[in-house]
């Protein structure tokens, strides 16, 4: 027999709009929740704020990156050009004044880089790849990615409680409340 | 002071009601769609059965690749580039010309996905997606050419920044070792591009999907993405950067491509108007060659909603500008070398006019300045006939004008010994018509396989997917009233923050 037990991972709450789900994250916000998410089937603007969200940390890993690339760059030409195999061809010599003729491929492998960077610093900052979830468990959260504008709050906010959360969200406009529970060990 | 301006005039009329004009924007999606509307269109093009004419194109198609494209490398690698029909003289040829002209299509993919997309211009969301693959198929094609017109091709490998056995490295002073590194870039970043756009639409096929393979295709390929607000933030963060990033390049590539010729010293090639010659060209002939995929595409699956006769106006007004600044170009490399004095420089452009390939420059002149230029009126705007027309004479014009620039510059050069009349060989024909095989094929597949439409984008466009649209909803007028007596707060500093 399976003594399999379930683990609350969230209460899940449907909202009827775009407004809607942005005022009640204001709430949800201002109710001092942390371990919560808002779904949506797009990117919402204007919900980051609504969330308290502070501005997102990618930037600062692409402008390593391409800082990365850029001296690749410079390297992988000025080292074979210059240093180990010095070329002297369509009259441009073979020292520092050669330079001006590699900004093409800098600029190339710059944008390259950068643009690794953004891809794997935003799966990375998001954990994606992963391919299940305990949300996935819940019977709505196909509608995330058709018309669904859902609240998720976790149960490890510390001020999670399953009475309290369920009449909270249902409070500030919230429909369909689900709890959603994982598979625990 | 009004007041009285207007009591002492006799015949005032009377004060009646002003209406404020409300300037409406054009809706992006017709119809008062739903969101729901929008997922079933577009998955449903993935879901249902494919309409007749789906097999009809793609049968035909991928046998021109497999013929075309499979059979002809592999006939030209085991006998040699002879059978091409490159010269002495002409050692660039059919391979060239469609090497820069597939490479040119693929620049209206990330136009309109980056440089749209900075500009704030929403009304790309609903054709982002498939010009984006086009850029990807695109790209394969153009890749053929070179690869195999550096004669053996397993030496291939040489382009890459590798030490090989001679201990010699390749010239990175070169732009033919500067068009690898852009081509190549702008193939990863235009993939990497559209696989990051792609992934909350294949997260919605995923959750359309009923258990088994599909499903675990798609879920592996979408990485797990559930819409979260959190991920969203830096997704739209990786966006915009890629965005910024692609700007640039797009208009890096072709003018790397047109280095190629502008850095040599051959009459009618070494010109400085070639870089955004080339660029406006490039975006010129993409932005056609959507048009030509998309109009049928719309028709047969039933897209008008969401690519509307908006979209098809904007990109013919795109066609008529570029094609004018194009326009522009011809005729200003005519008047520089007029007014070089260099006797080659003008030999070279009298004898494109008048020489043996006068019928290429007719054509090129034709159909990419002057057809074009129906697009000034609105009629032909509309008439979806008229702009499929004019897109596929700008498809063929784009292609005589890389013949011209190539084939009838490298006829002619220094040495009257050397001038002779190319002639393509069955086996360029047969290539050239194999990428077109090729890249239709890949563009059915797509359609086939992946979410036409980005449509997490074309949602975000409706007017209620504006977080603050229901305050607008309370008033009759949607909202202007609202926003300006706010606006009047704040002016006065009577606002609640």
């Amino acid at each position: 027999m399976s003594t399999s037990v379930k683990r609350v991972y969230c209460y899940l709450a449907e909202f009827e709009s775009a407004s809607a789900l942005y005022k009640a994250a204001q709430k949800v916000r201002d109710a001092g929740f942390s371990k919560w998410d808002c779904y949506t089937p797009y990117p919402m603007h204007g919900l980051d704020a609504a969330m308290g969200l502070k501005r997102s940390i990618l930037p600062y890993f692409v402008f390593f990156g391409g800082v990365i690339g850029l001296l690749t760059a410079f390297l992988l030409a000025y080292v074979t050009q210059v240093g180990i195999y010095p070329t002297v061809v369509q009259g441009k010599p073979a020292n520092i004044f050669t330079v001006p003729a590699f900004f093409p491929i800098m600029f190339e492998l710059t944008v390259l880089f950068s643009g690794f960077t953004a891809l794997f610093a935003c799966l990375g900052l998001c954990q994606l790849p992963r391919w299940n979830h305990p949300l996935f468990a819940s019977r709505q959260a196909h509608r995330i990615t058709d018309d669904g504008f859902f609240i998720a709050i976790e149960a490890r906010d510390p001020k999670f409680s399953k009475e309290g959360t369920k009449g909270f969200l249902g409070g500030i406009g919230g429909d369909n409340i689900e709890l959603v529970e994982e598979d625990g060990k | 002071m009004a007041d009285t301006a207007t009591k002492t005039t006799s015949e005032a009329p009377a004060p009646r009601e002003v209406k404020l004009p409300v300037l409406e924007r054009e809706k992006l999606v017709l119809n008062k769609r739903s969101y729901h509307w929008i997922t079933e269109r577009v998955c449903g093009v993935v879901e249902n059965k494919q309409p007749m004419v789906w097999w009809a194109l793609f049968i035909p198609t991928i046998l021109m690749a497999i013929i075309g494209v499979g059979g002809g490398l592999i006939y030209l690698v085991t006998t040699g580039v002879g059978v091409w029909g490159n010269t002495n003289r002409v050692m660039w040829g059919w391979p060239i010309v469609n090497f820069v002209f597939w490479i040119g299509i693929g620049h209206a993919g990330t136009l309109i996905s980056a440089i749209l997309f900075l500009t704030r211009q929403n009304w790309r969301t609903s054709i982002n997606r498939a010009a984006e693959a086009m850029t990807i198929f695109a790209v394969i094609c153009a890749g053929i050419f070179p690869a195999f017109h550096v004669g053996r091709v397993w030496m291939a490998w040489y382009l890459a920044p590798i030490p090989n056995a001679n201990a010699v490295w390749q010239n990175f002073k070169s732009p033919l070792l500067w068009d690898v590194f852009a081509v190549s870039t702008y193939f990863s970043i235009s993939l990497v591009f559209w696989f990051l756009g792609m992934v909350p639409d294949l997260a919605t096929i995923r959750d359309r999907c009923k258990r088994g393979v599909k499903k675990a295709l798609y879920g592996i390929f979408s990485l797990g993405w559930r819409g979260s607000n959190r991920h969203w933030s830096h997704y739209e963060m990786a966006y915009l950067i890629l965005a910024a990033l692609s700007t640039p390049l797009v208009l890096s590539v072709h003018s790397v491509v047109s280095f190629d010729f502008a850095t040599s010293i051959v009459p009618g090639w070494h010109t400085t108007i070639f870089p955004p010659y080339f660029v406006a060209g490039a975006i010129f002939g993409g932005f056609a060659m959507v048009l030509t995929i998309m109009i049928p595409a719309r028709f047969f699956y039933g897209l008008d909603d969401m690519i509307t006769m908006k979209h098809i106006d904007n990109m013919a007004k795109i066609i008529l500008l570029t094609g004018t600044i194009v326009g522009y170009a011809y005729l200003m490399e005519l008047f520089v070398a007029f007014y070089s004095g260099a006797k080659y420089e003008m030999a070279a452009f009298t004898y494109r006019i008048t020489g043996p390939y006068w019928w290429a420059y007719v054509a090129m002149m034709s159909c990419n300045v002057l057809s074009p230029q129906l697009f000034w009126f609105k009629r032909c705007r509309e008439n979806l006939w008229v702009v499929m027309g004019v897109c596929m004479a700008v498809n063929a014009g784009m292609w005589f004008e890389r013949f011209v620039i190539i084939v009838t510059t490298l006829a002619r050069d220094f040495m009257p010994a050397n001038w002779k009349y190319y002639n393509p060989s069955w086996v360029d024909i047969g290539l050239f018509l194999g990428t077109i095989g090729l890249f239709t094929s890949l563009f059915l597949l797509f359609l086939r396989f992946l979410p036409c439409i980005n449509i997490a984008e074309v949602k975000w466009a409706k007017q209620e997917s504006d977080v603050h649209f229901d305050d607008k909803k309370a008033h009759p007028d949607e909202g202007t009233v609202v926003e300006a007596s706010y606006q009047h707060e704040l002016d006065n500093g009577t606002a609640e923050v």
